[in-house]
């Protein structure tokens, strides 16, 4: 694919792939563009995050972007949770959308790592997908959660 | 001949194919010709084999012999304890593995 | 010893509900075996040579008696009355049933212990030095530290997917008993100039294929820093570390690839970012995991010990070390005896340790990366008691650090990796050099071996190693001299062509004999190697 196509192409899921979404705003259906085009063009709103990308070339551009995707082409490659903390931690506030190879089990933690969007390939069962939510309570580490609504870890709560 | 083995998905236990089921000694093991894979792949769908692989072995007067020696460890069971060896299996002695 | 509060409990409580429905969930066909398999090797479920294999994590290598008596039931009620201890410090089971495995995890959780990542690409069970706590030569106890980063690691939600497995181990002295720059971190608890406390970083060590010994990336991280730091390596490992290829994805390569100093500017940067987003623990919370390791009440009590008995005495010299605390020793338990499993126990064998721990130890056990076990505070009074009980269970070997003190993988009898097996040849160099007489004489001499490269016996940190490689269906092993894991760490050297199973102990017996015939005064086997090089040894092997 040519530079020129991936610039003109919509890479990204429609609102009706995503399954679960933990925001109020209204879900767009954005142009969805890489990274790279992300950078060099002034007017795209979304983008998408592969693997190797280095999402801290998106920080400067925080500011007009309402919906940053990351793909998981395969669970196992576990890259996409530092992305999302690292826009999380430099002020990101719009939906940040996992999309690709999500399963139930991995839940859990890319909410912790602050997503609040999951476009899964296949549609999960919903129960299941429910109790992976919940997930285990509390939590040891100070993560994209502890910004988003305050949560505390078990060694804060120790010592209150 | 080529003969199909894998783990029980329950219990874990080592099971070889039978023609019908999969059992728990090699020597039950049969010939699958050129049918390895449909067989593994309809079978591990139904559960009912965990981590099927087909490998080589040859008939011999001792019974079924895996080619290799990981598949004839698999057979027995550890050589270091031999109190633990696979009932069915252990007619073929412990030379046969090495 | 550490204990837990609601807060760990209920983690590992939801955690062996999580797997219970996880394992439904693959039984019940909603889940497919390349789906499960992250899920059960993050509980360090296996699939093995003959059945499911379980990993049972021993964090920093402590536990108590209770402890030890539940993994001695579960090996009788659940797998076939017996264990491995590894050299992580950890317990495998060999023969679990997939149907029984949240169970047994039911039962761990009972007494405060659990699988959790103890296998698959994540932060796996944190070790430490074996006699943390009773060492005279510690600067402090090093667990509590390990204690904050099992913590920080369980559960972490950015670092559970990493390229490959992950290791860390925390000492808190000059001698290393816990190998520590062959871990992906290796941390050093030391003191500054200014004399406060803090950590030292070493990172990018590990063995299997590629073996490396870990740099020093910074020399002192302060005490209220530390999980923050941790953060910052594991963050830079996870964005930058190679996905590609399985065998160039640990974070030793990383390094290695990107240099120390690149690697190193990388984390400098990451860390100042990350002190500002407050994700280190309130060291308040350092404080409260202290005093669970705080010393025991040591008594004064007879220093010198009735040595009439020589095979008593014996054991003395070989398996007891000195104690921070003059009237006590840190005993040795071996699990190598003569012709034995390197580190196999059975359930008596558990719950009798466990009784002696309760009666002479303060209820504390260790097991060390060298797969034997430690009281770690037994009172010199006590010994020949001990001793006395130990022989009876055949638990008495007085061989810690001899050629018959060998770390041995499973090996191809039980792992699905293995080239060639591994136990029967510590069995038959241990029948050998105990027949021989010559134990004694060697003096400390580490003898490792693993049945394939991925090294988990250890045998590139082998004064003498021994590596299991394949040569067209048959076994076949490669002997490597002059490894250490030790403070001296270095990585072992193969010797040449490699040898069937008679040969390659014949070969052990000939560098020993090169060694017997060259060393000088209160010379190791790994100094004369050091001080005359390969050559000497290789003639001996080769050329004939
Ligand atoms: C029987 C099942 C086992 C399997 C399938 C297994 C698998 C592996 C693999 C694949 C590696 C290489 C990792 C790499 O280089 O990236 C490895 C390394 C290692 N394993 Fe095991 N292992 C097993 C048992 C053990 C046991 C019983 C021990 C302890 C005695 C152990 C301790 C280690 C150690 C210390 C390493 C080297 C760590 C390093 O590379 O830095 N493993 N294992
Ligand atoms: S070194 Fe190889 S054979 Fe030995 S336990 Fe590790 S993976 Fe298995």
């Amino acid at each position: 694919m040519t530079n020129e196509n991936l610039h003109s192409q919509d890479l990204g899921t429609s609102p009706d792939d995503v399954q679960f979404r933990f925001r109020d705003d209204e879900v767009a259906d954005h142009g969805t563009v890489t990274v790279d085009a992300c950078c060099d063009q002034t007017n795209a709103t979304a983008v998408r995050i592969e693997p190797g990308d280095d999402a801290r070339v998106l920080l400067p551009f925080l500011d007009r972007l309402a919906l940053v995707e990351v793909n998981f082409p395969s669970f196992g490659d576990g890259r996409g949770y530092s992305a999302a903390r690292i826009l999380r931690e430099a002020g990101y506030e719009g939906e940040l959308r996992a999309v690709g190879d999500v399963l139930i089990d991995q839940l859990s933690h890319m909410r912790r790592c602050g997503f609040d969007a999951f476009a899964p390939d296949k549609p999960l069962d919903e129960d299941d997908a429910r109790r992976a939510f919940e997930g285990f309570g509390n939590v040891y580490q100070s993560a994209a959660d502890a910004r988003e609504s305050g949560r505390r870890t078990i060694a804060e709560l120790r010592h209150e | 001949m080529n003969i199909l083995t894998g783990n029980d998905l329950k219990t874990g236990e080592v099971v070889w194919w039978d023609g019908q089921n999969w059992s728990l000694s090699v020597h039950d093991a049969v010939d699958v010709g050129g049918m390895g894979e449909q067989i593994l792949a309809a079978e591990e769908a139904a559960r009912r084999v965990n981590v099927p692989y087909a490998l080589v072995a040859s008939r011999t007067e001792e019974g079924v012999r895996p080619a290799h020696i990981k598949d004839r460890v698999r057979a027995l069971g550890p050589t270091v304890r031999r109190d633990l060896a696979v009932p069915t299996a252990s007619k073929t002695g412990w030379d046969w593995v090495i | 010893m550490y204990q837990y509060d609601q807060y760990d409990q209920a983690m590992v409580d939801a955690r062996v509900e999580e797997f219970r429905d996880q394992a439904q969930r693959r039984l019940d066909g909603k889940l497919t075996e390349d789906q499960f398999k992250p899920l059960r090797l993050m509980n360090g479920l296996y699939l093995q040579l003959h059945a499911y294999m379980l990993r049972v994590a021993i964090p920093y290598g402590t536990l108590n008696s209770r402890q030890m008596i539940a993994l001695g039931d579960i090996a009788d009620k659940y797998d076939r009355g017996y264990g491995h201890f590894t050299t992580r410090q950890n317990l495998q089971y060999n023969w679990i049933k997939l149907e029984d495995a949240a169970d047994i995890l039911a039962d761990l959780s009972k007494v405060e212990m659990h699988a959790i990542q103890t296998s698959g690409n994540c932060i796996r069970n944190i070790s430490s030095d074996h006699f943390a706590g009773a060492a005279h030569d510690e600067l402090i106890d090093p667990r509590p530290y390990a204690e904050l980063l099992r913590q920080w690691s369980s559960f972490h939600p950015e670092f559970t997917y990493l390229p490959r497995k992950f290791k860390i181990a925390v000492i808190a002295a000059e001698t290393d008993r816990a190998a520590m720059r062959l871990h992906d971190i290796g941390i050093q608890i030391v003191k500054n100039d200014a004399g406060e406390v803090g950590a030292s970083f070493y990172v990018g060590g590990g063995m299997g294929r590629t073996p490396m010994i870990a740099p020093q990336i910074r020399e002192f991280v302060p005490l209220d820093q530390l999980v923050t730091y941790a953060e910052a390596c594991l963050r830079v490992y996870n964005r930058y570390g190679r996905r590609d290829n399985k065998y160039k994805a640990r974070i030793k390569i990383l390094v290695h690839e990107m240099g120390a100093e690149e690697y190193t500017r990388q984390v400098e940067e990451e860390f100042a970012h990350l002190l500002e987003q407050g994700v280190e623990p309130p060291l308040a919370e350092l404080e409260r995991i202290k005093p669970f390791f705080a010393d025991p009440a040591f008594e004064d009590g007879p220093k010198s010990i009735d040595r009439s008995d020589p095979d008593f005495a014996l054991w003395v010299d070989r398996n007891t070390v000195r104690h921070k605390h003059d009237s006590y020793v840190s005993a040795v338990i071996s699990l190598k005896p003569v012709g034995g499993i390197p580190g196999d126990a059975t359930g008596d064998q558990m719950r009798l340790m466990a009784k002696l721990a309760k009666q002479y130890s303060f209820d504390e056990l260790r097991v060390m990366h060298t797969q034997n076990i430690v009281l770690p505070h037994v009172r010199i009074a006590d010994l020949h008691a001990l001793w006395t009980e130990l022989e009876a269970a055949d638990l008495g070997a007085p061989n810690l650090d001899t050629i018959e003190d060998i770390i041995a993988c499973p090996g191809l009898d039980y792992c699905a990796l293995a080239n060639a097996r591994s136990i029967p040849l510590a069995q038959r160099i241990s029948e050998k050099f105990a027949k021989n007489g010559r134990t004694e004489e060697l003096g400390q001499l580490k003898l490792k071996i693993s049945g394939c490269i991925n090294a988990c016996g250890h045998h590139h940190a082998g004064h003498i190693g021994i590596l299991g490689v394949d040569k067209k269906g048959t076994e076949n092993y490669q002997l490597s001299l002059g490894g250490s894991e030790a403070e001296d760490v270095s990585l072992a050297k193969i010797t040449g062509p490699g040898f069937d199973e008679d040969g390659v102990i014949k070969a052990v017996e000939t560098v020993t004999d090169v060694y017997l015939e060259t060393r000088e005064d209160g010379e190791r086997f790994l100094d004369t190697y050091r001080r005359i090089g390969m050559t000497p040894f290789k003639e001996a092997l080769y050329d004939k």
